[in-house]
């Protein structure tokens, strides 16, 4: 009788291995299923960083040029929009509301994009950006770590990168993310 | 009629590979092999299994003028990983620096195997008594002849 312990143990090693491992998967993929976790997600290098410059000529007005420094002394958000990019359309009622109700300043970065469709997006949706940089060949977006649309960052009134979003803003995210930055100063 | 089909097959991976490739003029032989020999290390961002020279995707795209620019301007290899790095993190290499943080990455595999050696080690050593059991002695093996001769001579 004292032998059947151990060998009962033995006999349900692998039947627990296997246990350990399907549970491993089921928490990960619930963690993917809630958002909380994206395998092709690429953590930022930029966090507490300084913001990287960028000088580009504005989407609506191509003579004016629109520069991240003249942004210091302020809390904002870059948001990277394009056309081509569904999650943006999805996205833009939501930076309208914030722009326009709790008074957010956000600048836009077009990119890669023709003048004339993202003038008509904005036509159609609304503009909530104060000022939108015209990013056809990427520079910006490299110098950004941008890989893909929509991203928003948010950068503090010292110039240092404090947030960045992957995806589509909504209330839930900018309550999680972003709204601590700006109580008391805009709202 | 194969004819025909061998020409719309040519056409058409001619015109992939036009797609994925544009033609960029160097200076000279060197800054020709930085060139390729980044390209081949970057990774797409967008399409993780491939690297920026074979990815079609347009970030990769632009990813290479970005290394052609920089290329062309006599910045070395080491400048432009680092570059792409502190934009987008060791990740953007397919071979990831040596450090504290990647060790796991580089000794996983090597890690496993030898979990696995261990393991068909351990097994074998475990089926060898057993085997021993099986096989018969000189003694038993004249036990068993002995018996087939009586019962033969039945």
């Amino acid at each position: 009788m004292s032998e059947t312990k151990p060998s009962m143990l033995r006999r349900f090693t692998p039947f627990i291995i296997f246990l350990i491992m399907a549970s491993l998967l089921l928490y990960m993929m619930t963690l993917m299923n809630r958002g909380d976790y994206n395998p092709r997600d690429i953590p930022t290098e930029l966090i507490a960083k300084p913001a990287p410059e960028f000088t580009l000529p504005d989407l609506i007005n191509p003579e004016v040029m629109v520069s991240s420094s003249a942004m210091k002394g302020k809390t904002w958000l870059l948001n990277v929009w394009a056309t081509w990019c569904r999650e943006c359309w999805r996205e833009h009622e939501y930076l309208v509301t914030l722009a326009e109700q709790k008074n957010i300043t956000i600048i836009g970065l077009n990119w890669r994009d023709e003048r004339t469709d993202a003038r008509n997006m904005l036509r159609q949706l609304g503009n909530p950006f104060s000022q939108i940089a015209f990013d056809p060949n990427s520079e910006a977006v490299i110098d950004w770590g941008v890989y893909g649309a929509p991203e928003t960052f948010l950068i503090d009134s010292e110039g240092i990168v404090r947030v960045k979003h992957k995806g589509a803003l909504n209330e839930a995210v900018w309550q999680e993310k972003f709204a601590r930055y700006f109580t008391g100063v805009t709202q | 009629m194969i004819r025909y089909l061998y020409v719309i097959l040519l056409a058409i991976s001619l015109s992939v590979s036009a797609n994925s490739i544009e033609i960029y003029t160097f200076d000279n032989k060197q800054q020709e092999k930085v060139y390729h020999s980044l390209t081949q290390d970057l990774r797409c961002l967008v399409c993780q299994n491939q690297n920026i020279a074979e990815s079609n995707a347009e970030l990769a795209k632009d990813m290479r003028r970005k290394t052609y620019e920089m290329v062309k301007q006599d910045k070395s290899e080491k400048e432009i990983s680092a570059f792409m790095v502190t934009r987008y993190g060791d990740f953007v290499l397919y071979r990831p620096p040596f450090e504290p943080m990647t060790w796991l990455l580089w000794f996983g595999p090597l890690i496993i195997f030898i979990v696995g050696i261990l393991f068909v080690v351990r097994f074998m050593k475990s089926q060898k008594p057993d085997a021993q059991v099986d096989s018969l002695s000189e003694e038993e093996i004249e036990r068993i002849k002995n018996l087939h001769a009586e019962q033969d001579k039945k």
